[in-house]
């Protein structure tokens, strides 16, 4: 299936999710279970995505100039930059690193 | 403008420039990811949800299929259907406000509404901040779509690493405290673990399973990981949110039972 295809799909669903807070009785909805899951969840989500973009190059691990993004991106965080500004450095940092030869 | 004398309004508006703005790098990103101008723009007109789109063009840019890309968006959007049960307890929005609000119900817009005690600035402050960011995400991420296709070479820009970048930056606010970080050091090794033995994008569900198998069987705090990604109030949001957690938002909907008055601001 093309990607259009899950794209709809996932926009279909998100608004599902947002949705049913809406529509479903708080009852049956509000179990600490559940917001702990959608909360861990994010966390976990997040912290796969972040490692994934890092050190994944398809179905290999590799360590290349994305790792100083990395870097530069916790360094940015910790001195409280705002959200552009962690893009930037990273983006900056990866550019850089690649120009001093380290892919 | 009166409207512009409420606290909640004003907060909101913040928040909807700074979070907006980042659409800039969503909308660049996605385009060198490999989706298309209307793709991108699908993404932030109808799914709405900046962690969800991230991780979308996220497992589109690393080689994964469509599917494992839709998986990774749904299950990060899990957290929107949490959103809307609370704010559906503090707003009591009737008819088709119910359908909007639902669209606008994301971490900044439920932040920005439930950091206000009185009934009337909740209702303002999520209206505020839910459309607000609407506007200005999409509108940036149209300016970001544009600047990215014509960039040339995405790697020469770094912007690889931009992608790590954001993703950390999303993560971030979530880290307060030793459980949170946990769950993210084990979920990251999951990941590294995962990769060389299945297609590209699955490693992410895998740590998206490991994280709920953890929810499940743990015992914490319900709103762990609910934060949104640019905290609407960031001098008081760590004590506020710490103190109330959880009866906070379960507590909201009985206060307004109790004698909400709407006229009490000043």
């Amino acid at each position: 299936m093309s990607l259009w295809v899950w794209l709809l799909i996932a926009c279909a669903l998100a608004y599902a999710w947002k949705l049913v807070g809406y529509l479903v009785p708080a009852r049956l909805l509000e179990n600490p279970r559940m917001s702990r899951i959608a909360g861990t969840m994010t966390i976990g989500l997040l912290a796969s995505l972040t490692v994934v973009n890092a050190v994944a190059s398809g179905q290999s691990l590799a360590a290349d100039a994305r790792l100083g993004a990395l870097a530069a991106a916790a360094i940015a965080l910790a001195l409280r930059a705002p959200f552009l500004v962690v893009v930037v450095a990273g983006a900056g940092t990866a550019a850089l690193l690649r120009m001093l030869g380290w892919n | 403008m009166k409207l512009l004398a409420s606290p909640a309004v004003r907060v909101g508006l913040s928040i909807s420039i700074a979070t907006g703005l980042y659409g800039i790098s969503f909308g660049a990103l996605s385009v060198t990811s490999g989706l298309d101008f209307w793709q991108t723009m699908a993404l932030s007109l109808l799914l709405f949800s900046g962690g969800s789109q991230f991780a979308f063009i996220g497992v589109v840019g690393g080689g994964g299929s469509g599917i494992a890309a839709m998986s990774a968006a749904t299950l990060l959007g899990m957290r929107n259907g949490i959103y809307g049960m609370q704010l559906n307890a503090l707003l009591h929005p009737t008819g088709w406000r119910k359908y909007v609000a639902a669209q606008v119900t994301i971490d900044e817009s439920t932040a920005t509404s439930t950091g206000q005690t009185d009934p009337a600035e909740q209702r303002r402050g999520f209206w505020a901040a839910g459309i607000g960011i609407y506007v200005l995400w999409n509108l940036f991420t149209a300016v970001g779509a544009l600047a990215g296709s014509g960039l040339g070479d995405p790697k020469q820009w770094g912007l690889d690493g931009a992608a790590v970048a954001a993703f950390l930056a999303l993560l971030w606010p979530r880290l307060k405290g030793r459980e949170p970080i946990a769950i993210a050091v084990v979920c990251a090794l999951a990941t590294v673990v995962a990769v060389p033995f299945v297609p590209a994008g699955v490693p992410i569900l895998v740590a998206a399973v490991v994280a709920a198998v953890f929810g499940w069987f743990s015992h914490g705090r319900s709103d762990e990981g609910l934060e949104p990604d640019v905290e609407p109030y960031r001098e008081r949001h760590h004590v506020e949110s710490r103190q109330h957690g959880t009866d906070h938002h379960r507590g909201d909907g009985h206060q307004r039972g109790d004698g909400g008055t709407p006229g009490a601001e000043s």
